[in-house]
């Protein structure tokens, strides 16, 4: 049983932390949106819905909605999503290589693959220039793509294998056993397996794609700013503050949500596998 | 269980670990390099090393990080290493929407971290003024920024270390006479220290990592490592900063083997991981 002197000798420190430095911060983040930049960096009344609506796309001034102001959400998206993509197609074989080796050799490919993982994201993304400059391509589309990929891809594996060791190989052979060809049966029996581990290695990647800003703003340069940059923009620059934090909580909300349907679909075991 | 890879599964995962070394190498190598523009290669040099090391500013912003990596490390640990226990201890209705709390730091996106903590700073800090007392965002702020995404990664290192013992162990200890204090430190505690250093490794390599949720929180006067290169970066590429970056990796690594090497006797998932 867990009473309140108990709580408050173990959980309780913890989470009174994350309450104060988490939570409190983004329902402050949540007020700013709801109000207005009079100076920069400055807020206040009254209470409005202005920023929320250019979020959305509808211009400040003439209240009506201009699809325009949606291309960076929408270039986001798509940058995010193809870059998922590609980390699927690196990815989701490299998962099961792992997986199927024995155990001394499968322990030091994972940490081959970690190194990479815990490593600075900002050298990660810089190496890159490194690479890509002989070759004039920085900034461009493509230094952007190989950035994302390369900064996102051990998100991805992890899940994947984590799902992929627990495949129950029996059904494969049952499968071919009946007959089916091989991609039929790896499509019927091993496939439906790994979609846990898979929808999860898609969210750690897509979510974090959208809101990164330090891969586009070293390989991209303008023309590939995400909404993450959006973001930067606002708490620099812009200093508009209230329209910051309204793409921030739909960053966070789509995360959110995320995660949500996740935990529904895998339960509380696959949101702790999720780390 | 098949052992057997077809060929193109080998080469192909062959080229994605190629992929995710080549920056690294290429890194390295560059940072020996005797160009001051890097492009081609010039002949070896460690030159660079030493222009590094005589910059003030990278001694101070490294100062800085280990400050900021160290502190934030040594309080995340101690309430990780609580909420931990408590996860694994006690169960309670409420483990759904802890979990959710403890992984939200981890997925949410650092940016929204960042300019939320931002906020919270700049409102409390107006707050302050009214009573006349004021602070810079520097230390105090990023450290305790580092600590919120910490604490969530110890916690549940801690708790996977902890999964497969038997929670009447502590019951036992208190049958046999101990007081609660005494059967954590001597039975819970020892069973969990491979968990809590492996915790106290990955949370100090996040810190020094980490550029997103400093950038946002440090102010102007205060700049770790990361920052320092991000500022760098955008300047130009300097053959001083990839002798900085190599240096940074080579502690990541080191850091990354020795938690590895902790968790061994019974990897949990982050151990492995």
């Amino acid at each position: 049983m867990l009473t309140l002197r108990r709580f408050f000798a173990t959980l309780g420190p913890g989470v009174l932390w994350l309450a104060v430095f988490l939570i409190v911060p983004v329902a402050i983040m949540f007020g700013y949106s709801l109000l207005t930049r009079t100076d920069l960096a400055q807020v206040g009344g009254p209470l409005t819905l202005e920023s929320w609506g250019r979020v959305f796309g509808y211009d400040a001034l003439f209240r009506e909605w201009v699809p325009d102001n949606l291309r960076v959400l929408g270039r986001s998206v798509l940058i995010a999503g193809f870059s998922t993509l590609l980390c699927i197609l690196m990815g989701y074989p490299l998962a099961f290589y792992i997986a199927r080796q024995p155990a001394r050799r499968k322990s030091f490919l994972l940490l081959l693959l970690i190194i990479p993982f815990w490593t600075n994201f900002l050298i990660r993304v810089y190496a890159w220039i490194l690479i890509l400059r002989p070759f004039d391509l920085v900034p461009s589309l493509t230094a952007t793509f190989l950035g994302m990929v390369y900064a996102f891809l051990p998100f991805f594996v992890l899940p994947v294998y984590s799902s992929v060791e627990k495949v129950d190989w029996r059904l494969l052979e049952a499968a071919q056993d009946l007959g089916a060809s091989p991609i039929k049966a790896f499509m019927a029996a091993v496939f439906p397996q790994t979609l846990p581990g898979l929808i999860a290695g898609i969210l750690l990647t897509f979510i974090p794609a959208l809101g990164t800003f330090v891969v586009s703003d070293i390989l991209g340069g303008a023309k590939t700013a995400l909404i993450g940059n959006l973001v930067q923009n606002q708490f620099g620059q812009a200093g508009d503050w209230p329209y910051g934090s309204a793409l921030s909580f739909l960053l966070m909300g789509a995360v959110l949500v995320g995660l949500w349907l996740y935990a529904r679909s895998a339960g509380q075991k696959g949101l702790e596998e999720l780390i | 269980m098949m052992r057997r890879t077809h060929p193109a599964l080998s080469a192909w995962a062959w080229l994605v670990y190629g992929f995710l070394y080549l920056p690294i190498l290429v890194l390295i190598i560059f940072s020996f390099n005797d160009s001051k523009f890097g492009g081609t290669w010039a002949g070896f040099t460690t030159k660079w090393y030493g222009v590094l090391l005589a910059r003030e500013d990278v001694r101070e912003a490294l100062t800085n990080t280990l400050l900021v990596a160290l502190s934030s490390t040594l309080i995340s640990t101690v309430l990780g290493t609580l909420v931990g226990l408590g996860l694994w201890r006690y169960s309670t209705r409420f483990r759904l929407p802890l979990t959710f709390l403890l992984v939200t730091p981890i997925v949410i996106p650092d940016v929204v971290m960042g300019v939320s903590l931002l906020m919270f700073y700049s409102l409390v800090r107006g707050g302050l003024e009214l009573t006349g007392w004021t602070f810079e965002n520097g230390f105090w702020t990023v450290m305790f920024a580092h600590v919120t995404f910490q604490i969530s990664y110890v916690a549940l290192t801690v708790r996977s270390r902890l999964a497969g013992y038997d929670r009447s162990l502590e019951e036992a200890a208190r049958d046999l006479g101990a007081s609660s204090v005494q059967s954590f430190l001597r039975v819970i505690l020892p069973l969990a220290l491979p968990g809590v250093l492996a915790g106290a490794l990955l949370a100090f390599t996040l810190s020094l990592d980490d550029f997103v949720v400093t950038y946002f929180t440090s102010g102007s006067g205060f700049r770790t490592l990361p920052v320092l290169i991000y500022t760098s970066v955008k300047k130009g590429v300097t053959p001083d900063i990839n002798a900085l970056s190599t240096l940074l990796v080579l502690v990541t690594v080191v850091a990354i083997i020795a938690a590895n090497a902790i968790m061994r006797p019974r990897p949990g998932r982050r151990g492995e991981a």
